[in-house]
């Protein structure tokens, strides 16, 4: 059964790549931003027509599409995603080398917010209908309006500008060679980049565990609980967070997306050198195979929380694990 | 008993009341915000050197900025900017959401497998990446972020659409009404349409505050509005570079005016889906 | 060991238009249990016996209202003394198998089921209890999905005894099981009561619950209609009191099948005499004005004006 999944999914994988790639391929071909152009920048009246004509010649930008996709599309297959000139280094390391970086401050996210909104929801779910789950809820509809962006704006000016406890940007200290970086450092540097983008997450997380917990409380077997002698604290540590983390664990999963696009936003604002920051200034900056790169490089990572999401089950729920030929 | 039933309808009926009361209380918001916007003197975005970086005070009750530009004038004209930019996106969003929705549930076969299968396909990219993509495309400015917004929004909203519609072709009503022989246009009109259109309505304003988000979210990021544009985002990340000099109100005020407006178009959806009580979800 | 003097529930609920809505649910019920004795509760569906038991454990829903006296080992049962002793002094079998918690394996739900009655945890004897009940140890290891529905049962009765409560309420502990896995936990059941226990068997399987019953307590439209010990459950039904008793008994396939014709009032709407009349054969003028009192009879009581 598992083994079917995983087909399934790796087909589903390579259609949705494949579309993605005619898509966005499209999309950055109808672009009326001169590549040439966004490469030179200001020293653009100093090259000559000719000069100009000789990369584009060299870019291939006066082919058809159609070519220049069929092109791109095989130099993909065997893992060469062009040239990005802003980093002036193959697509690949950039993307597999800002993705490192990000990869510490998406994952401390994903963890903070994963935990923080379930206990939250588990405490709002418990104790619903009071003050206190109240409290709970506003803040979680609160946040799940406030633009990640400004949030982290807010946080910088609290706790780096005034408070002076916070670095005001980048992923490591200035002027100290990456190797000599210590641990202490980059979670000094990750703080509050990593607190500003678990933001997106947490609402959704605490509303969700809240409402199926509240659900599970109503069942027989935490009324049965009780009657062996439980509280309803003793019942939820016991029978509910069992009955209720797998679902949670799944939506934190589906939730890839969100964390990939709030990157680029809160990398912005903390001039964190992560992926993130390199779709913005690919996106500014034309740097049309770095784009590219990156579009399909996120729809690997979204794909790959979505497919966990869906096998979690499968792989963790004894229901549906036992009910499986080995 | 008596006593017990009669302040239990004095609840409901205040319940009603307050939803009506807050949905008027919105549409006069942002009523008073559009004027404002309209009547608000443009001397405000003129630059003063002489009134730079003043912290709020009676005459400027937001401040101003670098170039002394009143903030509460720019603020007002972004926030205009916002709504107008959100209210394009989020009816041609809804617009779409509610053709291909209906599309997919009433044709089925292989309509509704292309549909689905697009539906998918803009789930699998994260959204803030697809918008720079589409910017991109659009080669940046205003055009960029409507064009953005409003072809990414729609998917959530369709599938709820597709499923409501599919469920409703299967209710009794609406199978008896085929079988009587009522044509399908009539069925349409008849039994869906009052179905769909407060859907239509209510998705509409629950999608605004993605949109106006998002608008926000691209132009800060520098692949939205041209920096010449009195946008919310636009100022936040102008004030980004002035964050070092304490001039906090730069930063503070644009953005809780922003979830402000957000805050309340989602009061404002959630009563008006309470009072027409469609089951919707979340775009 | 326990005993309930008129024990009424009743439920407030909305009804569609949103008016409050009060309905009574049991009505002065009474009852009483000895060490070593078995009881059965018998009536039909519907007829409050859930009800009871959860009011007597202090489990009943947030818009249940409780009225009456239950008493348990000499001293009245307030809500406070129920949290301190459910689990412990009391312990319940729930009728639905669906109470086992789904994800969690057989073995911890009897330990946790220990542990909450006093036992320390590494006292908890899982195997030894399992062993008790016919049950192979690997049973530990299960979820309550892969178990059968008479393992099921037996791990019910399993974490109901695995602590030392002294009352058992076994709440239709052999519904749905063959005759041999049936009277199987039912010998169990007489042996815990034999040690000393008081067990409340709450059942619409009259015939069955003979077997073990000393006393059997009938319930119709959420009251008690008789109290009456088991021996009087013989023959054509002589020595019972109540028209209702006597029409159960006589129900039975081994008395002649003689159904009792009508069917059980509703509850919201029960009749404002004697529950019974509008079934009865017997029915006076009296008996529809009037609610019977409780009456005392050789072997229990009965609520009937011309027993
Ligand atoms: N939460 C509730 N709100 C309102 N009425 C309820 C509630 N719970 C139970 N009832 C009613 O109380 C009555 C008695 O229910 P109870 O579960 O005690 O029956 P029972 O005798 O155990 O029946 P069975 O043999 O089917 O288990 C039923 O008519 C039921 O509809
Ligand atoms: S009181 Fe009257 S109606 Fe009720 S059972 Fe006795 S005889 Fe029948
Ligand atoms: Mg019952």
């Amino acid at each position: 059964m598992i083994r079917q999944l995983l087909v399934k999914k790796v087909t589903h994988l390579a259609s949705i790549v494949l579309s993605i790639s005619v898509i966005s391929f499209m999309l950055v071909s109808v672009s009326p931003i001169d590549p040439v152009r966004a490469y030179i920048g200001a020293d653009m009246l100093a090259i000559s027509r000719a000069q100009k004509e000789k990369i584009e010649e060299r870019w291939g930008i006066n082919e058809p599409m159609h070519v220049r996709y069929v092109k791109w599309f095989t130099e993909l297959l065997h893992g060469n995603l062009g040239h990005s000139f802003i980093f002036n280094q193959k697509v690949t390391k950039v993307i597999s080398t800002r993705f490192a970086t990000s990869l510490w401050l998406m994952a401390a996210a994903w963890v903070i917010s994963g935990m923080l909104g379930f206990v939250m929801g588990i405490v709002s779910g418990v104790m619903h209908g009071t003050f206190v789950d109240k409290l709970i809820r506003f803040y979680a509809y609160m946040l799940a309006s406030t633009p990640t962006f400004w949030m982290g704006m807010l946080l910088l000016i609290c706790f780096s500008m005034w408070l002076g406890w916070t670095p005001i940007c980048c992923a490591t200290p200035p002027g100290i060679l990456l190797e000599n970086v210590t641990f202490g450092q980059r979670i000094y540097h990750l703080i509050l980049p990593a607190a500003t983008l678990s933001i997106i997450g947490i609402a959704n997380i605490t509303l969700h565990t809240r409402q199926k917990l509240i659900d599970v409380l109503q069942s027989d077997f935490i009324l049965f609980a009780i009657s062996q002698g439980e509280t309803i604290w003793g019942a939820t540590r016991h029978h509910g967070i069992r009955n209720i983390i797998l679902p949670a664990i799944t939506i934190q999963f589906a939730s890839f997306s969100e964390l990939f696009g709030g990157s680029l936003l809160a990398e912005t604002v903390f001039a964190y050198p992560g992926l993130g920051q390199a779709t913005v200034l690919a996106g500014l900056k034309s740097d049309v195979p770095l784009l590219l790169g990156i579009v399909l490089f996120s729809v690997f990572f979204v794909f790959t929380g979505n497919t966990i999401a869906d096998l979690i089950y499968t792989l963790v729920d004894p229901r549906i694990k036992a009910g499986a030929p080995k | 008993m008596k006593t017990v039933i009669v302040t239990y309808k004095t609840i409901l009926r205040n319940k009603r009341l307050t939803t009506i009361l807050s949905i008027i209380l919105c549409i006069l918001v942002f009523a008073g915000l559009s004027i404002a916007g309209f009547t608000i003197s443009e001397k405000g975005l003129r630059t003063d050197l002489e009134e730079r970086n003043l912290s709020p005070d009676a005459c400027h009750i937001f401040g101003t900025d670098w170039l002394g530009r009143d903030m509460l004038t720019r603020i007002v004209k972004g926030l205009n900017l916002s709504l107008k930019i959100g209210l394009i996106a989020a009816g041609i969003s809804t617009m779409i959401a509610v053709m291909l929705g209906l599309c997919s549930a009433l044709f089925g076969g292989m309509v509704d497998f292309v549909i689905i299968w697009m539906i998918d396909l803009f789930m699998s990219l994260p959204h803030l990446v697809f918008l720079v993509l589409i910017s991109f495309a659009a080669g940046g400015g205003a055009k960029g972020v409507v064009i953005g917004v409003a072809v990414t929004h729609w998917p959530a909203l369709a599938r709820v659409i597709r499923a409501e519609v599919l469920q409703l072709m299967n209710t009794e009503y609406i199978q008896i009404a085929s079988k009587l022989g009522q044509s399908n246009t009539g069925i349409m009109t008849h039994h869906l349409l009052p179905h769909i259109v407060p859907q239509f309505l209510v998705g509409m304003i629950l999608l605004f505050p993605h949109a106006i988000l998002h608008e926000a979210g691209l132009s800060f990021i520098g692949m939205g509005l041209s920096p010449h544009t009195p946008a919310i985002g636009i100022i936040l990340s102008e004030s980004m570079r002035h964050l070092s000099t304490g001039y906090w109100w730069l930063a503070v005020i644009p953005g809780a005016c922003l979830l402000f407006m957000v805050k309340l178009f989602d009061i404002l959806g959630e009563n008006i889906r309470d009072w027409v009580n469609p089951k919707i979800l979340r775009g | 060991m326990l005993s309930v003097h008129q024990l009424s529930v009743r439920f407030t609920s909305y009804e569609t238009g949103l008016k409050k809505k009060e309905t009574l649910v049991t009505s002065d019920l009474e009852l009483a249990v000895e060490k070593g004795q078995v009881v059965a509760v018998a009536g039909s569906s519907g007829s409050g016996k859930s009800l009871l038991a959860h009011a007597i454990l202090g489990i009943l829903p947030g818009n249940a209202r409780v009225s009456g006296e239950i008493m348990f080992k000499g001293t009245p049962v307030t809500p406070k003394r129920q949290i301190k002793i459910r689990g412990k002094e009391m312990a319940l079998i729930p009728q639905s198998i669906g109470c086992l918690d789904p994800l969690m394996r057989i073995g911890k739900q009897i330990t946790r089921a220990g542990i909450l009655s006093g036992i320390e945890k590494n006292k908890v004897r899982v195997t030894n209890i399992l062993r008790r009940y016919g049950l192979p140890d690997h049973t530990a290891n299960m979820f309550p999905f892969q178990l059968s529905g008479g393992m099921a049962r037996r791990v019910l009765l399993a974490t109901a005894t695995v602590g030392k409560a002294d009352l058992i309420i076994a709440d239709e502990p052999i519904h749905g099981l063959h005759e041999e896995v049936a009277s199987d936990i039912l010998s169990h059941l007489r042996e815990l009561a034999d040690q000393g226990k008081a067990i409340l068997l709450i059942t619409h399987d009259l015939s069955r619950s003979l077997l073990i019953a000393d006393k059997v307590v009938v319930f119709y439209a959420g009251t008690t209609v008789e109290e009456a010990s088991a021996t009087a459950f013989s023959g054509e039904g002589k020595n019972l009191h109540h028209p209702y008793s006597r029409a159960l008994w006589q129900a039975l396939p081994q008395n002649g099948f003689f159904p009792v014709s009508g069917t059980q009032p509703v509850l919201d709407h029960l009749p404002e005499g004697c529950v019974f009349a509008p079934r009865c054969d017997k029915t006076k003028f009296i008996c529809k004005i009037k609610r019977p009192p409780v009456m005392p009879t050789d072997g229990g009581f009965v609520r009937c004006f011309h027993a």
